[in-house]
Parts: C-alpha cells; structure tokens; sequence
C-alpha cells in the first residue's frame, strides 16, 4: 500500500532512459499510478544497457538499471507508429493527469500527441516534455544526453582539478533534470488542484543544471570573471580540500570556516608545532599559503584512516567527512539507522536492495512498493480495466502489433 | 503553442502556480534560501527571517562587485534570495519567539537549517508549531538529517558532497585518477540539495489540499544526495560493484579540440554509424574492439585517443555544430561568459534576465529551469535588503504599530 502524497494522480509516461524515468519515478515512489509506453519497436534502452556497468542484457527483464529507474510504474506495450496505436495512447491521455515525455522536440507532434492534441481529449492534462535544450530557439532539436547536459550548463568547466580536464559529473546530471521536471509537475498540478486550468511545461535540460551554479553567472555579471576547476577548494577558506589517509583510495575531506573552527582543529591534531607558524595565523594568512598549509595536512592525515581522521575531527566540532565509496555507504551506521536502503524482490533479477526515497515526509512519506514492471506486464490492466477493452479485442490488437 | 512564453507579448500578466501560499523561511546560505528561491519564483509569498545585525552569512560570501565585500551586494545571496521578502527577527529572544509563532500562524510552510534539535531548543519544535496551526508544512534542511549518530556532525558544502559519496565518482577523466577525488563545481550539490527540499515540501503542499494536513519534512542533504547517485550506489548492494571515478563512459568524456572541449554521447548505435561515417571511415573505427556499444564502453581508454586526435583538429564550437548536424547527440564545454555572451539557444529562451537591485545596480540573473505556459516564471522582486520589508510585514501583515516597531528594534528584537 503506498502512503504518499500523490495517490489518485495517473500518469502517462513517454519517457526513457534516465531522467524522464526518473521524474515519473519520483511521481511513482510518491503514490501515482503511473502507465509507462513501451513497444517492441521502441522498448526503453535501460532494458538492455547499462551505460555505468558496460553490461548488456539478453532478455527484457533482466536489467537492474531499469529497475532503479522505473519502480512502482505500470507498463504497457503500444506500438505508436500505428494510428490505432495513438488513439489508444488518446483514450488513456483521457484518464490521465499528467503527460510526461522525452523525445527528441517534434516527435509528439509528428506522432500527434503533442499537448495540443492531448488537450482535446483531456482539457486539464499537465503536459511536460524535457529535452536536450529546450523545444525552441535554434538548438531546439539537438539530441542529448547526461554528459551533453553537463558540458552545455557550465558546469563541466567548473568541476575538475585546477588546470585539469573539465569532468562531468555522474548520473546524477541526470537525476537532477527528472527532480527539475517533477519540481515543475507539481507546481502544475498544485494549480490545478486550485483552479482546474492545466498547462504545457517545456524543460530544457542543460538550463536545467545551470540554475545549479547561479552565484557563478552573478560573478561574470559583476566582474566578467569565469570562475573554473579548482579541486575541492574554496574562494576564501582554507584549509578546504581533500587528503589522501591510509588505505587504497581512502580520502577524508576537511573544511575550517572560522577561526573557532581553525583552533578546533589544531587542538584536534595535537597542536603541531607548524599550527602556531605565522603563515597560518589567520584566514587571510591561511588562504595565501594554502599549498604549504595543504601538504602538512596531508602528512598528518596519511597516518590516520579516514574513519579515525573523521571521528577525531567531528569529536572536536570540525567539518570533516570521508569520501565514502557506495560500499562504505551501504555499510554505513548512520544510513542504516535512517534506513535509506530498500529491497525489493523483483520476479525475474530476484531480491534487490536499492537507494530508497530521496527525502522523509512525516505524514505521506514516499515509499518503494514494486519492482519495476516486466515488459507489457499491465496490458491487461490497463487495456482491459482501465479502458474497459473485450479481452478478444485485446488479444486482436496484439495480434495486429498494435499491442506489441 | 511553441511561442516563448518568457519573451512573449502578454496581455496581462499571468498567475503562478503557487500564487497564495505563504512561505517563511528561517534558513542561510544555499540549500534552504535556494529551496524558497524555487517556491518563490513559482509565486509563493516568501518572507524570509534574518538575524537582526548580521543578516544572512551569504552576505558575507562572494561574489561581490569588483571584490570589494558588502552585505548587499554578494551575488550569491542576490541569486538565491530573488523574488523573497526580508525580516530581521530573532526569534531566541522571547517577544521574537512570540512574533515568529505568529508569522508561523501565518504561514502554510516553514522552511528552516538549524542543526537538529536548535528549533526544539528555542520552543519551536514542529511539535510546538503544529498546535499554533495544524495545517503548517514544515521542511527540515540539515546536512544529516533530524536522527541517526551523524545527525550532530559539523558540515560544510566540500564534506557534505563528500560524505554522500559524490566526491568518489569525480572527476572522470582517467589521467587524473591519483589527484583524487572532487566536489562538484561550485556550490552546485547544495543547489541540487535545495531542489530536493522544493520538490518534497510541493509534494506536501499538494497532499495538504487533499487531506487538509500538515506534516513535517526532514531533508537530509547528505541522503538527497544520495539519491542523485542511486544508480551508481545502488550498484554495489545489486552487483557487489563500487563505482569509482575512472569508469566505463565509453567515448562519452570531454575531448579536446583547439580552443577547448567537446563531448560526443553516443546513445544509440546509429549515433555511432552517424559519427564513423562523419569522420571518414577511418581504419581504426573497424577494430573489433569498437564493433558494438559495450566494446566501446569496455575498451573507453582504448577508444579515448583516436576520438581526440580527431577532435583535436576542431575548434569546439565549428565541432558542435557539425556533430548537431549529423544528428550526433553532442555538446560543448561552455564558460561563464560564452553562456551569457554567445549562446544563441538561450539568447532564443532569454534564460538570462536582467534584475535591477538599488544596491548591486541591473545584473543578468539566470531565470529559471522550466517554461510553464500558463503561469509563467517572472521577476516579482530582487532580493531584499536587510530588513527590508520589516514595516509591511509588522505593521502591516501582524498589526503591530509604527511605535512597536521601533521599540522592538532598539530591544534588538528585529
């Protein structure tokens, strides 16, 4: 029984691969019954590939990555380069709160689903479509991806080591876009809870992320400066970076903001000599040797592991956290407490224990109730519950590859 | 219906969506302020609280005109406060405590980032809050949540990320493995934190017009993060596989051209098609270790340097356009400054809108995220100064007089 906020909100879902799967999950995790489409023409990529394990699969049913990004959805098969197809698709537009969808700009209207033809059969619909770049100005039909949507927003030129490569950042680019496109979802039908008027929203998502390093546009705007990769330091505190402890690729990041927090530290470290040295003696003297200030962190981290270094440091009041692997994560007391994993027993993959809801609602918390759907698992449901089709219709259609 | 609903000629001006929900915020810096930034660009009444005096610290951090530090001018604090209404109040003083009991009275939301425990300490637990109006949404920001044995951790913005594991999956480029793990670029994993924050309180908010009930929030950044990564973090409880920075993209990291950097994501194995024949058919692209996407992805490392010496001879832009072209889902590592000056797309959009402030003067902001047709994203307001709208909410929201303003300000109650 799924207790969130969002029960008696249906959804039709377009989308796939990451982040429009994962809008429609965040809308799935928090009650929707959301209707994924899927065909045999046109089966969702993550079923097949996982672009993060270089994995492919044989069977339909058989990828963990679509399992992550699509739990709790419904699916159905529907063939839409058939018009019987997109009528279908039309009479569960009908019964439907929210359309979602990530193709290329163009291919809703080509296929004539785009939010003007929705909106004739359901008035009220909350349409949204997310793309690479927004479905105007002159980029309007460029394809995309997470990595394209990084690069594009600045943020790849802010992140990396000073004079290092512009680096990406992981799938969560994409995870970001799919929570911008549910921020945007629910602000709609918040409207139209209060007014009965839905809307079209257009989500371009390298803006996306843009909006995400909006004080560094303000530095451009004020002093035509372009901030850049700097690591992991900061334009005024220091020390502020990450040091190498014992053990294999173990790190512990440290950040001193006051000169409370400085003293702290020092205490914490036993007060080396080197802490009393004048060229650490305040911020600003701190900030300018930050290089010497780093190396002698450095020594004294190597002898701790990043466990001990965090303890040692946290019990003194300073900011220091490990760079946690999603191995040290899982196995992680604090996580464990907050039970931020989940498992499911998925019918094909078995039992899965996954990163759970992304935040904790006291009253109507969101909450994993299914694995992902199988391929066309819910025709029957939807098809013949929903839309109330003659089972022998249903069977018609699918020999047809209209339900394929 | 693809008109540019930001840009367009309207008749009159349109509604938000959130118009008539009212917000207070109790939070500094990034992660709380930018999540009432997204409730107030979306139309809701946002009156945010600062310490009398002092006001928010993103004041005291940059950037500032010409670097020359002043509480009204951080461009970090003009960003993620646009569109808010601002208060002094301190509300550990106990005619404060009484005047935010009533602004939460008030109020349908009450966004707060004090460390765990802080708000029940000052007799304003949601416990408390919740007798003085049942139907309030309260939305918890901390850097570890409201329990668990880290819930009294100091943080900042570089532990936080780190702490969530973000830090180990970047940066991806293979050369730069033992430099170590990085933070995202600038502050963008509390933006991102903010985010999560404004998407759980909406969820609230549309389950309150249901239900009629309130219910309290506890965002803990460290675990939205988290969330971000589910996939790659997920990966080591399904597969017993620890996902690390250097990792399978395949060709999909920046490659270098004569002036910078591009990207090539290949999605699809026509994308690939496309890009050999786009290159013309070099020999390389034969060998069987590229002959399909997970060879590609198996032999990245392999695959790295015959992309860039293609790239190489490309200026990023001319690249870009050519890949577009082809139909090749492709980008290009952009500044700042060529965002700002010279990207015709958002040009198109108007992305950047210019914000006039009486103290930072006109500024080009960016806006915002969506395009919503029929309640549109519009600047109500720049962001306030400090204690700006102290009258009119006072005097004019809670009744009190020209007279107890003035008392409470030399009691420096606000």
């Amino acid at each position: 029984m799924n207790t969130g906020g969002l029960r008696g909100v249906r959804v039709l879902d377009f989308t796939q691969v990451w982040a429009g799967p994962y809008c429609s999950m965040l809308l799935a995790l928090n009650g929707a019954e959301v209707i994924k489409v899927e065909s045999e023409r046109r089966p969702d990529r993550t079923r097949f590939f996982s672009v993060t394990l270089a994995t492919t699969y044989k069977g339909k049913d058989e990828s963990q990555l679509y399992n992550n990004l699509n739990l709790n959805k419904l699916d159905i098969t529907l063939n839409l380069s058939h018009p019987q197809g997109v009528e279908l698709a039309k009479d569960i537009a009908k019964v439907c709160d929210v359309v979602v969808e990530n193709f290329r700009p163009g291919v809703m209207d080509r296929l004539g689903l785009d939010y003007e033809a929705l909106r004739q059969v359901r008035p009220d619909i909350v349409y949204l479509s997310s793309s690479s770049r927004g479905s105007t100005g002159p980029e309007w039909n460029y394809a995309g991806y997470a990595p394209t949507f990084a690069a594009l927003s600045g943020l790849s030129h802010l992140t990396g080591h000073r004079d290092g490569t512009p680096s990406l950042m992981s799938g969560r680019t994409d995870l970001l876009v799919g929570t911008s496109a549910f921020l945007a979802i629910m602000a709609a039908l918040i409207y139209r809870s209060r007014t009965g008027k839905g809307q079209y929203i257009d989500l371009s998502s390298s803006e996306a992320i843009s909006v995400l390093i909006g004080d560094t546009f303000m530095d451009y705007a004020m002093n035509g400066r372009e901030q850049t990769r700097n690591g992991n330091r900061d334009p005024s505190m220091a020390p502020h970076n990450c040091y190498r402890c014992q053990g294999e690729d173990k790190w512990i990041s440290i950040a001193v903001a006051s000169e409370e927090e400085w003293q702290s530290f020092c205490n914490a470290i036993n007060n080396p000599e080197w802490t009393k040295d004048a060229r650490f003696a305040d911020a600003f003297s701190r900030k300018a040797n930050e290089d010497e200030l780093d190396r002698l962190i450095s020594e004294w981290a190597l002898n701790h592991t990043h466990y001990e270094a965090m303890e040692l440091l946290q019990g003194a009041g300073v900011a220091a956290m490990p760079t946690f692997s999603s191995e040290e994560l899982f196995d992680n007391p604090h996580l464990r407490e907050r039970r931020v994993y989940t498992e499911i027993d998925h019918p094909v993959i078995g039992k899965q224990t996954l990163v759970g809801e992304p935040w904790k609602l006291s009253a109507t918390p969101a909450a994993v109730t299914r694995h992902a759907p199988l391929f066309g698992e819910h025709n029957q449901y939807v098809f013949g519950k929903l839309l109330g089709m003659p089972t022998a219709r249903l069977e018609q259609l699918q020999k047809e590859h209209i339900i394929y | 219906m693809h008109g540019g609903f930001k840009n367009g000629c309207e008749m009159r001006i349109k509604e938000r969506s959130l118009e008539g929900v009212k917000v207070i915020e109790y939070a500094s810096l990034v992660a709380g302020p930018y999540c009432t930034k997204l409730l107030a660009d979306l139309g809701a009444q946002v009156i945010k609280i600062e310490r009398p005096e002092i006001g928010d610290e993103a004041r005291r951090r940059g950037p500032f005109p010409n670097d020359i530090p002043h509480p009204e001018r951080s461009g970090l604090f003009l960003y993620v406060n646009t569109n808010k209404l601002g208060i002094t109040l301190a509300p550990e003083t106990s005619a404060g405590k009484e005047i935010f009991l009533a602004l939460v009275e008030w109020a349908d939301v009450l966004v707060e980032d004090r460390p765990p425990g802080v708000m029940a300490e000052l007799g304003l637990s949601y416990d408390v809050l919740k007798l003085a109006n049942p139907r309030l949404i309260m939305t918890s920001i901390t850097p570890f949540g409201q329990t668990g044995p880290y819930r009294d951790y100091k943080a900042h913005s570089l532990t936080i990320s780190h702490g969530a594991g973000a830090g180990f999956l970047t940066p991806v480029d293979a050369s730069e493995e033992e430099l170590g793990p990085v933070k995202g670029g600038g502050l963008f994993d509390r933006y991102s934190n903010g985010l999560s924050a404004a998407a759980a309180t909406l969820v609230a908010l549309y389950a309150r017009e249901m239900t009629g009930e309130g219910q309290h929030i506890d965002v803990s950044e460290q675990e939205s993060s988290i969330a971000y990564d589910r996939v790659e973090i997920s990966m080591f409880p399904t597969e017993g596989f620890i996902s690390r920075r250097v990792r399978p993209f395949g060709g999909t990291v920046p490659l270098p051209c004569q002036d910078g950097h591009a990207l090539i994501a290949i999605g699809e194995e026509r994308h690939w098609k496309a890009l050999v024949e786009l290159m013309g058919n070099p020999e390389w692209t034969k060998d069987e270790r590229f002959k399909d996407e997970e060879s590609r992805f198996k032999h990245a490392m392999e695959l790295h340097p015959f992309m860039s010496q293609w790239t190489g001879a490309f200026f990023k832009e001319d690249l870009y356009r050519k890949l577009a072209s082809a139909g090749i889902p492709a980008g290009v590592v952009r500044s700042q400054g060529e965002l700002i000056e010279r990207d015709e797309q958002l040009k198109a959009r108007g992305f950047f809108v210019d914000i006039e402030h009486p103290e930072a003067g006109r500024l080009a902001y960016p806006s915002a995220s969506y395009w919503l047709s029929e309640t549109p994203w519009r600047v109500e307001r720049p962001a306030p100064t400090l204690g700006q709208h102290n009258d009119e909410v006072y005097c004019g929201l809670l009744g009190y007089s020209g007279d107890d303003v003035v008392k409470l300000k030399e009691a420096r109650v606000i």
